[in-house]
C-alpha cells in the first residue's frame, strides 16, 4: 500500500505525516499525531465530535481525507488554550457546567470558536443553528448555549478594552 | 481488492484524464463521497480531488449573471456580497445542506452529482434555470442542471466528464427566488420534500415568468412547467396558488420510505411550493 | 455525643454542598486530554473487528475462518466455539440483570443468529484495513428463518419462535408450548370491578412507542491485554468496571483477581454501558493472538447491536368520579425485549401507577423476545413507556371531567404514608411539592396562541442505593484523595469531592477525586439507577467522618486531652481547653505533617450497601406549536420540576434534568428504530436516527424542589432518571391540545401528525 506524504500546520506547528489514501484527517490526528482530543462519534459527519478548523473553516475531520490537508492550517482542541491559560470558551464551559460526559465537548468548543470568530455577537437562535451539527446527548444543550453566549460577551468586552 | 489512490490534479486536462479511469470518482467537498467510501457503498480505485484546479473554487459575476466554481463550498455562497441578494433561493438551498461543518466543504457539484432525489440545492438551481459547464475528453459543454441527474445515484456525465462551474443567468429587476424543504428536525436532515420557486414580476407585481421545481418527490428533481405556468400573469392570488399546488401534486411520483410516506410527500410538496412562491414574490417586489 | 455542640459545629450550615464549583475533571475535558475508551494505544496493539449477521433470524450451519486466518496480518479469529458454553445463571448488575447463558450468546451467536447485526465471529489484525478484509474472508452458511420484530406479532399464535426451549413464566402453571413471551408480570390491589362500577367516567385507551437508542455519542470501545500468566487488563469505557470484570470473568471462566479492569472516561451511557459487548471478545482475541487488542464499534454497530430500549404497547382503562378521584386502573404493558428475555417491563409495571393513590388496580406486563437487538437499560428503564400510557389516560380523564390537569394529579397524588403500588409505604417524598412548584410557575400563566398546546405530565423513578467502596486518604500536606469505584458519567467526581470537603472542612479544590480500577478499590456496582451521589456519596461522607474522628483523636493525643475536648471545624482541630493548646488549632495540614508520630498515614475505607434511596418525582409542562400543514412540532418552552432531595452540585442536577428532558423530547418526536420487511434497521446512523440537535430545543427550565432524604447525610435523592419519564406523555398531550387530535403512537413524526389532522377533518 503506497502511503502519501503530507505536510501541514497543526496548531501552529509544522507536521509531516504518511497516510493511506483512504485515511481521513481524523484518523491521522488520532492515530499518527496522537491528538486524540478530536473524537469519532459517527464517522459520517453527523455528530460533530471530530470538528476542527481548517484554513479558518469549521469541518468534520472525518469528512476530510488526510491528503487534502497538504499545505493547510488545522486547529484542533489541543491548540485552543494558550499554554496553561484556557480560552474563554473553555473557561465558560467549566463555569456553566456545560459538559457532562465531555465526549462531544472538544468538537463543540471548536465549533463555538468558529462561530465566535465569524460572529462575535450571535443570538441564541444563531448559536443553536450553528451548533446543530454537534450532537450532545447529555446536557440538552441549555448550558452549552449559555456558556457560548457568555463567552461571546466576554470576548466582546475584551476586544473593547483592548 | 483494488487499492485506493488519491490524486490532486492542478489542471482540468489532468483531471479529465484521471477521471476517464474505470472507477475514479471526483472529489470536491467529499461530504457524500467519503461517507459512501467508508460504508462500502462506493468503491472507487481513485479519488480525484478537484479543489486545486484553478477556478474551481470561487464566484464571479459574468455577463450580468454569476459563474460559481463547481467545488465552491456552501459557506462561500452566503459570504459573497451580492449573490444572496440576487439569488437568495439558490443560496438558502445550498446552505440547508448539512451542518456548519458540512457547509465548510460541500459543493453544488457534489450535491448535484451525488444524484440524490432529495438534494436541496438542485430544485433551487433548476428553478433558477442554472446551467452547468462540463469539462470532458471532448472539451467543454454546457447543459441545463435538470439534464444531469437521470435517476437515483445516476448522472448523464460520461467517463472523464466533470462539472467545472454553474452559471446563474442574468436577473432583471423585480425578480427573486426561494427554496423551502420539510425535515422532521430543524437541521441535519435529508429533505422529505423540497420546493424551489423563481419568479420575475412586472412593475405591478404580475408574474412575467415563473419556475417551480421539486425535490424528493420523484426519482430526480422535477421542473414542473404547469406549476410555473399557473403563476404567470397572476399576482399570486389564492386561485393561482391553488392551481399551482394542484399542478405540483399532479407532478409528484414519490416513494414511501423511512423518511416519509408518498401521500405525505405529495401534500407537503404542494404546501412548500405555495409558501416558497409567496416568499419569492415578496422578495421580488422588494428588488429594485 | 457526650457534650452539647454549638450549631456551627454540627455542619448544618453547609459551606460546600449546594455550591457550584468547577468540576475537578473539567480542564482535562475542555482541553481534549481526557482519555476515553478509544484513546488508548499500547505497543503491539492489534485491531479487533466483529463479523455480524446479515439476517434477522437464521440458523448458523457452518463458519469457515481458514481464509481469514491465512491473510497476512491476521493474528486471531474467534467464534462462540472459543467461549465456554455456559449454563443459565443469573447475574445482577445494578439496574440490569443478565442471564449469563443469554449474555454469552448475545456477545457471540451460538447456533442461531437472532437479529441483524448479531455478532458471529471476530478477528484481530495488524490494521483496520486488514481486519476488514479478514471479515470478508470468513465464510458463513446460514439457513434463514422467519423473523418477528413487532411485540404484538411476536406474542401472536403462530409467530416465529426465537428460543425453542422458552416457555412463559408467571402464568401460574408451566406451559408446555414454546412461546416468545418470556414472563408475565402482575401487580394488583383492591377490587377492580367494584372500582370501575363506582366510577362516573371511564376511559379506555392505547399508546405505543417505538424502540429508541440511548444514543451516547461515544461508541463502545475497549482494549484488552491478556498476559501469558493469565493476568489480564481491560481498559474500557463503561458505567461500571466491576461489572465489566464480573461479566468477563463469568463469561470466560476466569478468576476475578486475574481480570483488572481500568475505567476509561466514559462518553455517555444512560444505562446502555452497564453490560458487555466487546470486552469478552477482545479478551479472547488477545489470548489467542498474544497481543493487546483494541476494539471500537462504528456508529452503525452501536445501533445494530447495542441498546436500545423496548418498543412497547400500553393499554390503560381508568375510571374516576366526577370530582376527579380515580377509582380504578387497569394497565397492560407489552414490552419488546429484543433477542433475549429481560425487557424492563417489570419496572414499568411497578412504576406505572406510582404517582397515583388508587385503591383498585391491576397491572399486567409482558416480556416478549423479538428479532431485534437485546434491549439494554435506558434511563429509568420501562418507566417512560408506562408513563406515556398512564399520563395520557389521566389527561383524557381530566379532559372528560373538565378538571385542570394539575388539579387532577393533586387530587390523586401519592403522599407520605400512602402505600406505593409496588409495595412500600412512601416516606419523605416530594410529589405534592413538585406539583405545587409547577402550579405556581410563571410558565403556567403564559397564554397560548393558535396551533399551540400545553402538556402536563408526571413521572416517578425508584432510585437505588447499592454497593460502593470508597477510600479517603489525607496527603502529607493536608489535601485529600477520594477514590471511588463509581465511573463518573456526568460530573459525580465533583459531588464526591464536595461532600468530602464539606465533612473535612476544607476547600473542594483541596480534594482530588478519582475513579479507581478494580484492583485498587473494593467492589462498587454500576453508575446507574441514579445511585452514585446517593450511595457512593454516603460512603464518601462516612469515610470522611471516620477520618475526622481519627484526626480528633490525633489532636487529642497531641494536646494530651480527651477526644471529647476536641472539636473539628473549618478543617482544623480545636481544643475546648485553650490552655492545653497554646499554639491554637491544629490544622489538617499540621496533623497530616505529623501523622507519623500519631499513628501513621491518615486513610480509611468505607464499603457499604446503601439503603434508603428516596424515590424521585417530577412534573413537567411543555408548550408546543404544531404547523397544521406540515405536522411539524416546535417545542416552544419546557419547564421541569423535580424533587431532588438536596442538590449537592445544583448545576449538574439541573444538567441531569435538562438532559433527561432532551432525550425524552427526542423519544417523543423523532427517534425510532425503523426496520425493513427483512428485519434490517434502516436508519442505523445519526442522520436518520434523529436525536435532538441544538436548534430543535428551547432552554429547559429545571426547577429543583428539595424535600430531603433523611437516609443521606445531606438529604440527596437520585436525580438522573426521573426527568426522562414525563416528556413522552407531556409532548403527546401538548400536541393533542395544539391540534385537537390525540396521537397514540410515538414518535409524533410530522407525517403522522399531518395524517391524523387530515383524518380528523374528514
Amino acid at each position: 500500500m503506497s502511503k502519501q506524504r503530507t505536510a501541514a500546520i497543526v496548531n501552529g506547528d509544522p507536521v509531516e505525516f504518511l497516510s493511506d489514501p483512504g485515511q481521513t484527517l481524523l484518523d491521522v490526528l488520532r492515530d499518527e499525531l496522537h491528538l486524540t482530543g478530536s473524537k469519532e462519534g459517527c464517522g459520517s459527519g453527523d455528530c460533530g465530535a471530530c470538528s476542527v478548523i481548517m484554513d479558518g473553516r469549521l469541518v468534520c475531520s472525518c469528512l476530510v481525507l488526510a491528503a487534502e490537508v497538504e499545505g493547510c492550517r488545522v486547529e484542533t482542541i489541543e491548540g485552543l488554550s494558550t499554554g496553561s491559560t484556557l480560552h474563554p470558551l473553555q473557561q465558560k464551559f467549566l463555569d456553566h457546567a456545560a459538559l457532562q460526559c465531555g465526549f462531544c465537548t472538544p468538537g463543540i468548543l471548536m465549533a463555538s470558536k468558529a462561530l465566535l470568530d465569524a460572529n462575535p455577537d450571535p443570538t441564541e437562535t444563531e448559536a443553536r443553528y450553528w451548533l446543530a451539527g454537534n450532537l450532545c446527548r447529555c446536557t440538552g444543550y441549555d448550558k452549552i448555549i449559555k456558556a457560548v453566549l457568555d463567552a461571546a460577551a466576554e470576548l466582546r468586552q475584551d476586544r473593547k478594552s483592548a | 481488492m483494488a487499492q485506493l489512490s488519491y490524486l490532486s490534479p492542478s489542471s482540468v486536462d489532468e483531471a479529465v484524464k484521471a477521471l476517464s479511469g474505470t472507477s475514479a470518482r471526483a472529489l470536491s467537498g467529499g461530504t457524500d463521497l467519503l461517507v459512501q467510501v467508508r460504508s462500502g457503498r462506493a468503491k472507487p480505485d481513485q479519488i480525484v480531488d478537484l479543489k486545486r484546479i484553478p477556478g474551481l473554487i470561487g464566484i464571479r459575476a459574468e455577463n450580468g449573471g454569476f459563474v460559481i466554481g463547481s467545488a465552491t463550498c456552501g459557506a462561500m455562497l452566503s459570504e459573497h456580497p451580492t449573490l444572496s441578494k440576487i439569488w437568495p433561493g439558490v443560496v438558502e438551498a445550498a446552505n440547508l445542506i448539512g451542518s456548519t461543518q458540512v457547509q465548510g466543504r460541500a459543493s453544488l457539484a457534489g450535491n448535484l452529482c451525488n444524484a440524490s432525489p432529495a438534494a436541496d440545492s438542485v430544485p433551487a438551481l433548476i428553478a433558477a434555470r442554472a446551467t452547468c459547464v462540463i469539462a470532458g475528453p471532448a472539451g467543454t459543454r454546457e447543459a441545463a442542471v435538470e439534464t444531469i441527474v437521470t435517476g437515483p445515484g445516476k448522472t448523464s456525465l460520461t467517463a472523464g466528464e466533470f462539472i467545472i462551474a454553474f452559471k446563474l443567468p442574468p436577473r432583471g429587476p423585480k425578480a427573486s427566488d426561494a427554496y423551502l424543504r420539510m425535515i422532521p428536525r430543524t437541521e441535519m436532515d435529508i429533505a422529505v420534500a423540497g420546493a424551489g420557486v423563481s419568479l420575475a414580476l412586472d412593475a405591478d407585481g404580475v408574474c412575467l415568468s415563473a419556475h417551480v421545481a421539486l425535490g424528493a418527490v420523484a426519482p430526480t428533481a422535477l421542473l414542473v412547467a404547469d406549476a410555473g405556468q399557473a403563476l404567470i400573469g397572476t399576482r399570486l392570488e389564492e386561485v393561482a396558488l391553488t392551481r399551482m399546488a394542484e399542478a405540483v401534486r399532479a407532478a409528484c411520483q414519490p416513494i414511501s420510505d423511512k423518511r416519509g410516506t408518498a401521500d405525505y410527500r405529495t401534500k407537503i410538496a404542494a404546501v412548500l411550493a405555495h409558501r416558497a412562491a409567496v416568499i419569492a414574490w415578496n422578495r421580488a417586489k422588494e428588488q429594485a | 455525643m457526650n457534650k452539647p455542640v454549638k450549631p456551627e459545629e454540627t455542619g448544618t450550615i453547609l459551606k460546600v454542598v449546594g455550591t457550584r464549583p468547577i468540576r475537578p475533571d473539567g480542564v482535562e475535558k475542555v482541553t481534549g486530554r481526557a482519555a476515553y475508551g478509544a484513546d488508548l494505544h499500547l505497543p503491539g496493539m492489534l485491531i479487533g473487528k466483529v463479523k455480524r449477521s446479515p439476517h434477522a433470524h437464521a440458523r448458523i450451519i457452518s463458519i469457515d475462518t481458514r481464509k481469514a486466518l491465512a491473510l497476512p496480518g491476521v493474528k486471531a479469529v474467534m467464534t462462540s466455539a472459543d467461549m465456554p458454553d455456559l449454563a443459565a445463571e443469573h447475574y445482577e448488575a445494578g439496574e440490569s440483570a443478565s442471564n449469563l447463558k443469554d449474555l454469552s450468546a448475545n456477545v457471540m451467536a451460538r447456533g442461531k443468529v437472532l437479529y441483524h447485526g448479531h455478532a458471529v465471529a471476530a478477528v484481530a489484525a495488524t490494521s483496520n484495513a486488514i481486519a476488514d478484509q479478514a471479515l470478508d474472508l470468513i465464510e458463513i452458511v446460514y439457513e434463514t428463518l422467519p423473523h418477528v420484530i413487532d411485540v404484538e406479532e411476536a406474542m401472536a399464535e403462530g409467530a416465529p419462535i426465537l428460543h425453542e426451549q422458552m416457555v412463559t413464566a408467571g402464568l401460574g402453571e408451566t406451559p408446555t408450548k414454546a412461546s416468545n413471551i418470556a414472563t408475565k408480570h402482575r401487580l394488583d390491589r383492591g377490587d377492580l370491578a367494584a372500582g370501575f362500577a363506582s366510577a362516573d367516567v371511564i376511559v379506555e385507551t392505547r399508546y405505543s412507542s417505538a424502540a429508541v437508542h440511548q444514543g451516547y455519542i461515544e461508541p463502545h470501545a475497549c482494549v484488552a491485554s491478556y498476559a501469558a500468566d493469565g493476568q489480564t487488563q481491560v481498559w474500557s469505557s463503561s458505567q461500571g468496571h466491576f461489572v465489566i470484570r464480573g461479566l468477563c470473568a463469568k463469561l470466560l471462566k476466569l478468576r476475578f483477581s486475574d481480570v483488572r479492569v481500568i475505567p476509561a472516561e466514559i462518553g455517555g451511557g444512560f444505562g446502555g454501558k452497564t453490560t458487555v459487548y466487546l470486552e469478552p471478545l477482545a479478551l479472547v482475541l488477545s489470548q489467542k493472538s498474544g497481543h493487546p487488542v483494541k476494539m471500537v464499534m462504528t456508529r452503525e454497530e452501536v445501533f445494530r447491536a447495542t441498546g436500545p430500549t423496548s418498543a412497547s404497547v400500553v393499554t390503560v382503562k381508568m375510571g374516576a368520579k366526577l370530582d376527579g378521584t380515580i377509582t380504578a386502573a387497569q394497565v397492560d404493558l407489552k414490552f419488546q425485549a429484543g433477542a433475549f428475555a429481560g425487557s424492563p417491563v417489570g419496572a414499568a409495571v411497578m412504576t406505572s401507577l406510582a404517582c397515583y393513590d388508587v385503591a383498585n388496580f391491576e397491572i399486567t406486563g409482558w416480556d416478549v423476545v423479538t428479532n431485534s437487538p437485546k434491549v439494554a437499560a435506558y434511563r429509568a428503564p420501562g418507566a417512560p413507556n408506562a408513563a406515556l400510557g398512564v399520563e395520557c389516560a389521566v389527561d383524557e380523564l381530566a379532559e372528560k371531567l373538565g378538571i385542570d390537569p394539575v388539579a387532577m394529579r393533586e387530587k390523586n397524588a401519592v403522599r407520605n404514608g400512602v402505600r406505593a403500588p409496588y409495595g412500600p409505604v412512601y416516606k419523605n417524598i416530594g410529589y405534592v411539592e413538585t406539583l405545587e412548584a409547577i402550579k405556581s410557575h410563571p410558565h403556567m400563566a403564559i397564554p397560548l396562541g393558535p396551533n399551540q398546546g400545553r402538556g402536563i405530565a408526571a413521572g416517578f423513578w425508584f432510585n437505588i442505593g447499592g454497593e460502593s467502596t470508597v477510600n479517603v486518604s489525607i496527603n502529607e500536606d493536608g489535601t485529600a484523595i477520594v477514590s471511588t469505584g463509581s465511573p463518573d458519567i456526568g460530573g459525580s467526581r465533583a459531588s464526591m469531592a464536595m461532600m468530602a470537603a464539606e465533612v473535612l472542612g476544607i476547600g473542594v479544590e483541596q480534594v482530588r477525586p478519582i475513579v479507581a480500577d478494580t484492583a485498587s478499590i473494593g467492589f462498587s456496582t454500576v453508575t446507574g439507577g441514579s445511585r452514585t451521589t446517593f450511595a457512593t456519596g454516603m460512603a464518601v461522607v462516612q469515610a470522611a467522618e471516620k477520618l475526622v474522628i481519627d484526626l480528633k483523636r490525633r489532636a487529642a493525643e497531641t494536646w494530651g486531652v480527651e477526644i471529647d475536648q476536641v472539636v473539628w471545624q473549618e478543617g482544623a482541630a480545636h481544643c475546648l481547653q485553650a490552655e492545653k493548646a497554646p499554639k491554637g488549632a491544629l490544622t489538617l495540614a499540621a496533623l497530616a505533617g505529623s501523622a507519623g508520630k500519631t499513628g501513621g498515614p491518615i486513610a480509611t475505607v468505607v464499603a457499604l450497601n446503601a439503603q434508603g434511596a428516596g424515590p424521585g418525582f417530577g412534573v413537567h409542562v411543555c408548550d408546543v406549536e404544531v404547523d397544521p400543514e406540515t405536522g411539524h412540532v416546535t417545542v416552544l418552552r419546557y419547564t421541569a420540576a423535580q424533587d431532588v432531595g438536596k442538590a449537592i452540585h445544583p448545576a449538574y442536577v439541573e444538567g441531569q434534568i435538562q438532559g433527561g428532558v432532551a432525550q425524552g423530547i427526542g423519544w417523543a418526536l423523532n427517534e425510532e428504530y425503523v426496520f425493513s420487511t427483512g428485519g434490517i434497521m434502516e436508519n442505523a446512523g445519526f442522520l436518520d436516527y434523529r436525536v435532538p440537535v441544538a436548534s430543535d430545543l428551547p432552554m429547559i427550565d429545571a426547577i429543583m424542589v428539595e424535600v430531603p432524604n433523611p437516609a443521606h447525610p445531606y438529604g440527596a435523592k437520585g436525580v438522573g432518571e426521573v426527568p426522562i419519564v414525563p416528556p413522552l406523555a407531556a409532548l403527546a398531550i401538548a400536541v393533542r391540545h395544539a391540534t385537537g387530535v390525540r396521537m397514540h403512537d410515538l414518535p409524533l413524526s410530522p407525517s403522522k401528525i399531518r395524517a391524523a389532522i387530515d383524518a380528523n377533518a374528514l
